[in-house]
Order: C-alpha cells, then structure tokens, then sequence
C-alpha cells in the first residue's frame, strides 16, 4: 500500500525533511535534529503538519447523545466552541482510540482520529449510530490541520499575515480569550479556519484546520511570522519527545486493545455519571465492563519511569526488579514508550508494571538489552510548562 | 549532503577508518544523520583484543539505537571519552572530534575507497 501524503508534503521535502510512513501517511520525521525541534517547541514554537489525523464531522439533532452514547465521555456536557479529550472503547472496556471532539454548534461536532485508527473509528461510529439522528461524514481529505506549539505560538498566531478575527464568525470568542481545550473559527486569507488551543506537547499552541487549497499558504504565513521569533517545523520524532515529558498517552504505546482507560490511569474520562433526560444512568458502549474494571483491582498500572543511568529504556523492554549488579531480576512490567529526555537530561519511560512495585520512589531497573539499567518511579508528568 | 573524505576508508557499516597507527575509526556523516541526534554511546574497553566486523558498542539516538562494529582486527588503545561526555560532537563532526576508538591493527576485513562508499550509499 502506498503512504498517502498532506497538502504540504511538497513544502516539507522543500524544507529537507526526512520522511517516515505513519499510520499509512508519509510524514515528515525530522527536518534537521530532533533535539533542536524538541527544544525550539520548549523555548519559542514548532510548527507541525497533522494533517494525518482523522477528522469525523458528527451532526444533526441527535449528535449530543448519539456521541454520549459512542464515547465514554459526556460529550453533550461539552459547550459550543469546546473540546474535549475523550476515549472511544469496545463492549469489553477495551480502548480503540483516543480522541479530540470539538463541538462547533450545538448539532454539529469534530472527532479527530489518530491516522492509524482513523478508518476503524469511522466504522465504529458508524455501527453505533442505529436509533440516533445524525450524519457522520469523513471530512479529513477536505482539510490540512497545522499546529503551532509553544510558549510563543500565540504572538505566533497574532503576527501571521492574512489570519484574522472575524466576530461574524468566531463562535463568540476574540483570540485573545481563547481558553485552553477551547476553538474559535478565524479567517485566513478571506476563508474560514477552525482555530483550537489544543496540543500533544506540553505547550500552550493552536491547531488550525485550513482548507486543503489554503494549507500551503498558511504554512508559509505562519513560517515567515514565527521564524523571528524562534519557531521551526518539527517534526515526528520531536513531537513524541515532547507529548512523552508531558506524560501524555501514544495510542498503539499506552492504550491499545488489551487495555482499559482505567490501567493507563486515564479513568477520568470514563463518565460513569452520564445519565439520560429521566435521570437513569446513560447506557454507552463499554459501559458495564468499565463500570466492573473501576472497582476491580488493576493487573497492571502504567507508571512513570526515570533513569538513574544514561541508558534509554525504548518500548517492549522488560521491566525488572533490581538483581545483583547488572543482572537483570524477576520481569514485573514491560516498557511502552522511553527516550531520552531532552529537557530534564535523563531517560524517561512510561510502562506498565504489577501494582505492588507501582508506588512513587519504588526502584526498579529496565533490561536494557541484556544489562539491568536502575529506573525509578517517578510522577507524571515528567514535565510540566512554567506557569505564568 | 554527504562528505566522504578521499584519505579514509569506509565499510558498508558506515564507519569509516584512518589508517594510521593506530587505525582510528569514526562512523559517517551517512550514519550520523540516519541516527539522528546521538546521546549515548557505549565504547569498547581499551585493551581489549576485537576481530573485524564484530559488534564492540553501541551507538544510541533520540529515537534508535545501532551496533557498533569494527572494520579491522586488533587492540583497542584508546577511545573518545570526549564523545562519550558530549555525544553531540559525533553528529557536528563525524570525521573530527567525533571519532571513537583507536585500534592496533592486526588484520582488516572488507573496506571500501571513499568512491566505493559513495557509490555503495548512492550518494
């Protein structure tokens, strides 16, 4: 099967970026080092081609409770010009994919898929949708999404060229009240773009969905404004190091089909509360074996990790009680994403581990290839953004 | 763009080897930029006896990790513990402050003339 590829592919093999397949997209891994991309993100912006991500358009009059009903979140809770971070599950608790649902109006939201999971989603939703009155439609290929991260990304934002506020349009909000998990429609070059202060880094930053023919021009709009002030395209690697200091979940990593939200510590948005207009509890998919999993002691836990060495764990390797030297001791967990961490300089790790080795400051070591390299449990996140 | 200077060897591991006395031995601007940034490097021990195309460390980016191996038989006298504290200078200068362990050589295996390296990279 071929890699399909953005509207801004072209701009990305201009810039020299090296290209990766990902989730069936060919995406831009690097465009110069991971370690600049990562820090330019910490300390002025990045600029990031998502255009990969699944975007499924949820509307009419039954959107609110169909999406309650599909999702485990309490997505007619969420306000107009909201977002939310949800989850969607199978029967058995499981989790398929993690999501962003934005509600643009009140019979009208955005799901964003992860690309590799994007086709599933759209299937599931789809199955789930006897008895509820709604259209759902596959609206990705229309779209180009590009996000902005970093503690300079909204003067980013104010200095691009051709992006402006348009009160007739916004939803409501001005720009510079948007709040944090929250969108508001602006206009680029004449046509309207969905602006959400959202990320996966860390950061504070925005995610634009541009019309695909708009989606080079925004890039370069954005390019010339930001790089004054620091902000370079980054790509893959850099934005898996950054949503792994902020502790952030990887599907395919920290959830995937053997695991419930409640292992990956991500019971919170499991809403057990939603209830229907009569006030009974609001039967959605998942709902029993989640409701079971929530009381029931959890076989596994996901943790943070961090070395005591210099040695990077990666994903799949075995976690390990210490033995004698570097000999790695009885298998208690397995590794699912590890790097080194380029802002705090020390390797960091989320895994999975049995409960009873799970508590902060339990020292425990990693197989790293065949020699015991000394982790330690530590909270999450392992970085969190200086607060103004 | 890659840069494969004329006075070194070269191996399809993507090292590349000064034949002095010692021998020293580096990888290339190719490896460096496959990797990514480096941040670790496992070097041999100095004084232990390698036989050519034996793995003898480890070379560890943000993202990978690679085998280290060595083009030529010998004793290890001495490795780069600058590179092993900054493992950065491997990426800024792969052929300069960025090589990483000498050998005496008592044999060689396959290596190949910086023409040969360029044509088996395509560059």
């Amino acid at each position: 099967m071929t890699d399909k590829t953005t509207p801004l592919h072209l701009e990305h093999v201009g810039l020299g970026a090296s290209m990766t397949p990902f989730g069936g997209w060919l995406m831009p891994l690097r465009y110069t080092s991971d370690l600049a991309e990562h820090r330019a993100v910490r300390e002025a912006a990045g600029l990031f081609d998502l255009s990969h991500m699944g975007n499924i358009k949820v509307t009419g009059p039954g959107a609110a409770a169909f999406l309650d009903h599909a999702l485990v979140g309490y997505i007619s809770k969420v306000r107009e010009m909201g977002a939310r971070y949800s989850m969607i599950c199978a029967e058995d608790g499981s989790v398929l994919d993690d999501l962003i649902v934005y509600r643009l109006a009140a019979e009208e939201y955005s799901v964003i898929a992860n690309a590799a999971n994007a086709e599933l989603v759209l299937g599931k939703l789809q199955e789930r949708t006897a008895g509820f009155d709604v259209v759902l439609k596959d609206v990705q290929a229309g779209h180009a999404l590009i996000a902005v991260q970093g503690p300079r990304a909204a003067e980013i934002m104010r200095a691009t060229t051709g992006l402006v506020e348009d009160a007739e349009i916004s939803g409501g909000t001005a720009f510079a009240d948007l709040k944090y998990y929250a969108c508001l429609r602006m206009r680029f070059e004449g046509e309207p773009v969905l602006v959400g202060r959202t990320g996966y880094t860390g950061e504070d930053g925005f995610e634009i969905w541009v019309p695909a023919e708009q989606a080079v021009a925004l890039w370069r709009a954005l390019l010339a404004a930001g790089a004054p002030l620091g902000l370079v395209p980054a790509g893959l690697s850099a934005r898996d190091s950054l949503r792994l200091e902020a502790g952030m979940p990887l599907y395919g990593h920290e959830l995937d089909t053997t695991t419930t939200p409640f292992e990956a510590g991500m019971g919170r948005v499991v809403r057990l509360d939603k209830v229907s207009d009569d006030g009974t509890p609001l039967p959605f998919v998942g709902r029993d074996a989640l409701a079971a999993r929530k009381t029931s002691p959890p076989a596994r836990v996901l943790v943070g990790l961090r070395g005591e060495g210099r040695r990077p764990a990666r994903a799949d390797y075995e976690v390990v009680r210490r033995g004698t030297g570097t000999e790695p001791g009885t298998v208690v967990g397995r590794v699912t994403s590890g790097a080194p961490s380029p802002t705090l300089g020390y390797p960091i790790a989320m895994a999975y581990v049995t409960p009873e080795v799970s508590a902060e400051g339990s020292e425990l070591a990693v197989d790293v290839r065949g020699r015991a390299e000394p982790f330690v449990v530590v909270p999450m996140p392992f970085y969190r953004r200086p607060q103004n | 763009m890659a840069d494969f200077p004329e006075n070194l060897k070269y191996t399809t591991e993507h090292e590349w080897l000064e034949e002095s006395t010692p021998a020293v031995i580096g990888v290339t601007d190719v490896a460096a930029e496959a990797l990514g940034d480096v941040v670790y490097l496992e070097l041999p021990d100095v004084g232990a006896t390698v036989e050519a195309g034996a793995v003898v460390g480890e070379i560890e980016s943000t993202k990978s990790v690679s085998e280290l191996y060595t083009p030529v038989s010998g004793t290890i006298t001495e490795v780069n513990s600058e590179a092993v504290d900054n493992p950065e200078i491997v990426n800024q200068d792969p052929y300069g402050k960025g090589w990483l362990f000498k050998v005496e050589v008592t044999g060689a295996g396959e290596l190949l003339t910086a023409a040969q390296y360029a044509a088996h990279t395509g560059s």
